[in-house]
């Protein structure tokens, strides 16, 4: 299949062109370039999805097309070919990943502008849609491997794309390394198959699985050691820390890799290896309650937070945290729902705010904001469709995909329900808090901010708007049965080649408890209004300094002291540990020798005053001499 | 024959023609270079040993053997690249430095020596020979306390190499009336037990500590930081493999009998080597001593790897070899760009070259990427396939020697920040100089390279890997 290769490799190609000479061209050819290059992936990728489509029949777990390079390795019992598949999970992700991306690329054109680093932004921005191409489109664990430490890679030089700040420097490199711990969980899982299947294609791994091969133990093992590795990537307890302080890269990178893709990478992980993971329930179990504790924690912390970005990063953590919900109880079409419909609005929401901050001048915290609604008109009618997606306003997409797997859930763990309803209320709160003290009441900003306040140009809004109408319509891929018979739940049937028929044996609640739980729903979100809208609104009130907090907001303003606790558990411990070890080197194994090497040298002073010359002098020309004799010796 | 020749003669004329010795030696270099291009071209890793050159030397019972199988090829290769990148970089000093052009292409011809080596004692020999020139290159072009600390290095060397030639004398004495030193004979010598236990700990000792293997690395930090530049390059990036490729082909096949008492602690000297020397490289200021440690930590599970003696470890084990050659030949090269540009490689006084020259930025980047193991760089197949043998030996280890990654990435991303990134602490950086651009694009490209295609070093060392495991095989079986 041609057609795959071009797909992938169009960015890598937009990534050499922009990274090589982009440096000498004007900044809207690099830019447009660049985004050409992903647009050309985006309508292959719609030509596969378009391929897909009639083959209904197609046979469970095949891959529709697939493609191989060449042999990436061959030694012992570890083969490896670098080969690229599309079924139907795949495309959906190609197309999140190249649509959006794209989208992104648009508006970065406009962002960026002016950046000394414009090229390079391209660059790596490019480097990353393909690395994040080679994730989902591997065929196996390997690819998935390579494109998974890319994305890293990529997620590195861009959260630390303004390179002369030193924090975020510093952010960037507690993301790969916090990443990096993440990873060497997936190692350890793909050396696990690599011992028990004897091969790392999906094909063969999931066929071993199903045949009943594999103890319960082995996958078991094997899934949870998956598991650290989306831990880590997709920002779960305990590795969740870094995508906070992510935000310190360009918003269009926080949009793209810290929202819509990158992060969803290890909820695709495990969807993937659904067929594992439905064999080992404990794994699952472990999932559920992580995906639970993050997906509140997270929110919890979102309250209190006033760096716009920051609110949206713990937004992200806590979505993921709720797909991970849905994929301890085994709904991946739930899970998948959720991650496409979070892309759209998540996307959104960031880039909205990007778009506020582009036109704050560089301000972030909302305390210094306000009243843009009547400035920005574009930005706050796209970030009010945002932020009632991600809220659950009935009828737009987030509605229905969170609907979905709270309705699951119910039938299995009803306390986990309710959990989750409980962070969906928090959800709502934190997000109309963000909305109404950025765009309502009166600017609180400084006078020079003011004049200069202004809607932003055609490059990000035009993304902004599209962005809007995904979030919109988003849920018509996945209507509940509810609403529609005959189109309902068109996502779970699209993957069901994939998922074979775990779905199909998801209990699901009658129609009528069905009914009731979307109540429930619509009047957690209707609460979540009416209590901002009082505080916010009503009473004007501004969210209070950190000096003035107390209690309960203080620690969760201060997101619990788990940065500070991980500091003095992990980091300031293995320092300690390296500096004890780097005396004890210079002091046992060096200060031994050095006592004998003292020793000789004073002998061999004492011998080169003798010779009165200089030693390595003679030394080399006895050497000489040695050579020569053994060459004489040879030809002799 | 030619390998070990041409670059020797070259060392000759060099040391005598002044200013003209850079050029006379880069030609001798590149004219070895050229011959191992035909050797490569020809070579059919099927076939055994090829290009065999075999005449009596001092007496009947020591030849000059050499031929080259795959093991040897690659190793070959990787000397006879490395070789002209590290002359290129040493292209700045032009005057009165004729006799270290001259050294760096005798040791060129001293390493070739010891990877076609096909007799006990002509191993030696060129073992021997090839310390020479680093011995001269630490002690004379060297910084801070550079006698002592050669010295030091010469001493713990020269205890090593002394136990292997017992070893080599003992196991020739062994042989069918003392007649030969050729390998074959040597490694069809049966040992008891005993003997061999003391014969393995001979070579094992000197190999270690070539390597080196915690705890016989004490020699190694200070003289890579000492040394100059070139002497690190070729220490680090040359001359340690030969001690990995003493264990592959010497220690291994000559005392298998030994290798289930060896074995574990070599994989535990080595793994705990590699969070040891990860964890010291944290904490350093130098970059050159960061570099020094992480060499120590990568060596450490090349070692383990191997150890294991299986397919995937070995292997693994010389693409880790190639990788980590060229690696840390490319980050010496950018330490010692920096430090003549700013008279200082200490991170505390680094800062903010990013901004000042972008090639270099990503020169050094793509370096710093390919220490760090990051898949699409020649680090990434290597450490995995040693990574993955390690844990089969035992999970438990696995994991351990897994930390490696999380370590790495810590400390490299670390050097590279503190000395690249952030504002500048009134550093200046002179654009590149055109041998600097010819030796680090070509570092670069290697690296690239191999992190697509490993596969074709491997295609190179398969057939002899497996024909040396079975002879370990076999020789075990026999004992048991």
């Amino acid at each position: 299949m041609g057609m795959l290769f071009i797909i992938l490799l169009s960015p890598l190609i937009g990534f050499l062109f922009s990274g090589i000479i982009g440096k000498y061209l004007p900044e809207k050819i690099t830019g447009w370039i660049s985004s050409l290059s992903i647009f050309v992936s985006f309508i292959f990728s719609l030509q596969v999805f378009l391929d897909l489509t009639p083959n209904v029949a197609e046979p469970a777990g095949g891959p529709a097309f697939e493609a191989i390079g060449f042999t990436f390795l061959s030694v012992g019992d570890v083969f490896v070919d670098f080969a690229i598949q599309a079924d139907r999970l795949t495309s959906l992700m190609m197309l999140v990943i190249t649509g959006i991306g794209f989208l992104i690329h648009l508006y970065s054109i406009s962002y960026m502008h002016g950046d000394k680093g414009f090229y390079k932004f391209f660059a790596y921005l490019n480097l990353f849609v393909f690395n994040m191409l080679v994730l989902v489109m591997g065929s196996n664990f390997l690819m998935l491997f390579f494109g998974w430490e890319g994305v890293g890679l990529c997620s590195y030089l861009l959260i630390g794309f303004w390179y002369r700040n030193a924090e975020y420097g510093k952010a960037a490199r507690k993301a790969f390394i916090m990443n990096r711990i993440g990873d060497l969980g997936l190692l350890v899982g793909l050396f696990l198959v690599i011992s028990s299947c004897k091969s790392l294609n999906y094909s063969d791994v999931f066929a071993a699985a199903k045949s009943g091969s594999l103890s319960t133990e082995m996958v078991t093992a094997i899934c949870i050691s998956f598991f650290i590795g989306a831990m880590g990537k997709s920002a779960q307890i305990p590795l969740y820390t870094w995508l906070p302080d992510a935000m310190a890269g360009p918003t269009p990178v926080s949009a793209l890799i810290h929202a819509a893709t990158m992060v969803t990478a290890g909820v695709y992980l495990v969807v993937r290896c659904n067929v594992l993971f439905e064999m080992a329930p404990a794994a699952q179990q472990l999932i559920l309650w992580i995906g639970l504790s993050t997906s509140i924690l997270a929110a919890l912390i979102g309250l209190k937070q006033n760096d716009i970005k920051k609110v949206l990063a713990y937004s992200t953590v806590s979505q993921l945290g709720l797909m991970f919900i849905a994929l301890g109880v085994g709904a991946y079409s739930a899970a998948m729902f959720h991650l496409i419909t979070h892309a759209f609005f998540k996307a959104l929401l960031f880039l909205g705010s990007g778009s506020v901050i582009h036109g704050m001048g560089g301000e972030q915290d909302i305390r210094k904001m306000g009243g843009l609604k009547s400035y920005m008109p574009v930005t706050y009618y796209t970030f009010l469709i945002g932020t009632l997606a991600i809220s659950g306003m009935p009828l737009f997409s987030g509605f229905f995909s969170k609907d979905e797997i709270l309705a699951t859930v119910f039938t299995q763990q009803p306390v986990v329900w309710f959990l989750a309803v409980v962070s969906a209320l928090i959800t709502g709160v934190y997000m109309f808090r963000v909305f109404l003290v950025t765009f309502m009441g009166g600017f609180r900003g400084t006078e020079t901010q003011k004049h200069h306040l202004h809607e932003s140009p055609a490059l990000i809004t035009v993304p902004l708007i599209i962005l809007t109408i995904l979030s919109l319509v988003g849920g018509l891929l996945n209507l509940p049965e509810l609403f529609t018979h005959d189109h309902a739940q068109w996502l779970k049937h699209w993957l069901s080649p994939v998922l074979g028929n775990s779905q199909d044996a998801l209990h699901h609640p009658s129609h009528s408890t069905e009914w009731m739980l979307m109540g429930i729903a619509v009047s957690v979100f209707i609460a979540a209004f009416l209590y901002t809208r009082n505080k916010y609104i009503s009473h004007a009130s501004v969210p209070e300094e950190d000096a003035e907090m107390t209690g309960a907001a203080k620690w969760s303003a201060h997101k619990f002291y788990v940065d500070e606790l991980y500091d003095k558990v992990f980091v300031r411990s293995t320092e300690r540990l390296g500096s004890t070890m780097d005396k004890a080197d210079s002091g046992i194994f060096a200060g031994l020798m050095g006592w004998v090497s003292s020793g000789i040298s004073f002998m061999s002073e004492l011998f080169s005053k003798i010779q009165n010359g200089r030693i390595q002098y003679y030394l080399l020309y006895m050497v000489i001499g040695v050579i020569l004799m053994l060459v004489i010796k040879i030809f002799k | 024959m030619e390998l070990i020749f041409i670059p020797i003669v070259a060392a000759f004329i060099a040391a005598w023609t002044g200013k003209w010795s850079r050029w006379i030696s880069l030609l001798g270099s590149i004219i070895s270079g050229v011959f191992l291009l035909y050797f490569y071209i020809h070579f059919n890793p099927d076939a055994g040993v090829q290009w065999q050159w075999n005449k009596p030397w001092f007496s009947s019972a020591i030849h000059f053997h050499s031929g080259i199988d795959g093991i040897s090829m690659v190793l070959l290769i990787l000397t006879n690249v490395l070789c002209p990148l590290i002359l290129l970089s040493a292209f700045h000093k032009k005057e009165d430095n004729a006799l270290l052009f001259a050294l760096i292409v005798g040791m060129q011809g001293a390493l070739n020596g010891v990877f076609v080596a096909r007799d006990g004692l002509m191993f030696y020999i060129f073992w021997e020979l090839a310390l020479i020139p680093v011995y001269f290159i630490a002690g004379l072009w060297g910084e801070g306390n550079r006698f002592k600390t050669t010295l030091r290095f010469f001493i713990y060397t020269f205890i090593g190499s002394l136990a292997m030639l017992a070893s080599l004398i003992y196991l020739f004495s062994k042989t069918p009336d003392s007649s030969s030193f050729s390998y074959e004979t040597l490694v069809a010598v049966q040992l008891n037990p005993n003997e061999a236990f003391w014969v393995g700990a001979g070579l094992l000792l000197a190999f270690a500590v070539k390597i080196p293997v915690m705890p016989f690395h004490g020699w190694q930090p200070a003289t890579y930081t000492e040394a100059p530049a070139v002497g690190s390059m070729l220490l680090s990036g040359i001359m340690l493999k030969m001690g990995l490729y003493g264990l592959i082909r010497w220690f291994m096949p000559l005392v298998p009998e030994s290798l289930p008492t060896f074995v574990p602690f070599i994989v535990g000297a080595g793994i705990i080597g590699i969070l040891y020397a990860a964890l010291i490289a944290i904490r350093q200021n130098d970059m050159k001593r960061i570099v020094a440690y992480s060499s120590l930590s990568h060596v450490g599970l090349i070692a383990a790897g191997i150890a294991v003696a299986g397919e995937t470890g070995v292997q693994g084990g010389i693409l880790q070899m190639f990788s980590h050659g060229v690696n840390a030949v490319g980050l010496f090269l950018a330490i010692d760009i920096i430090e003549r540009r700013n008279q200082t490689r200490f991170l505390d006084a680094l800062g903010g070259m990013a901004a000042q020259s972008r090639a270099f930025a990503v020169f050094f980047l793509v370096i710093v990427l390919g220490a760090t193991a990051v898949p699409f760089t020649n680090g990434f197949p290597g450490e995995l396939l040693l990574l993955k043998t390690v844990f089969s030996y035992h999970p438990v280890w696995g994991v351990m020697a897994g930390i490696t990654i999380i370590l790495c990435a810590v400390y490299m991303l670390r050097m590279y920040q503190f000395s690249m990134l952030g504002e500048s602490k009134g550093t200046v950086f002179n654009s590149l100089a055109w041998h600097e651009w010819a030796s680090l694009s070509g570092i670069v490209l290697l690296i690239v390279f191999f992190g697509l295609f490993p596969q074709l070093i491997m295609d190179i060392s398969a057939p002899a890997v497996k024909q040396l495991l079975m002879l370990i095989q076999n020789t075990k079986g026999v004992i048991s």
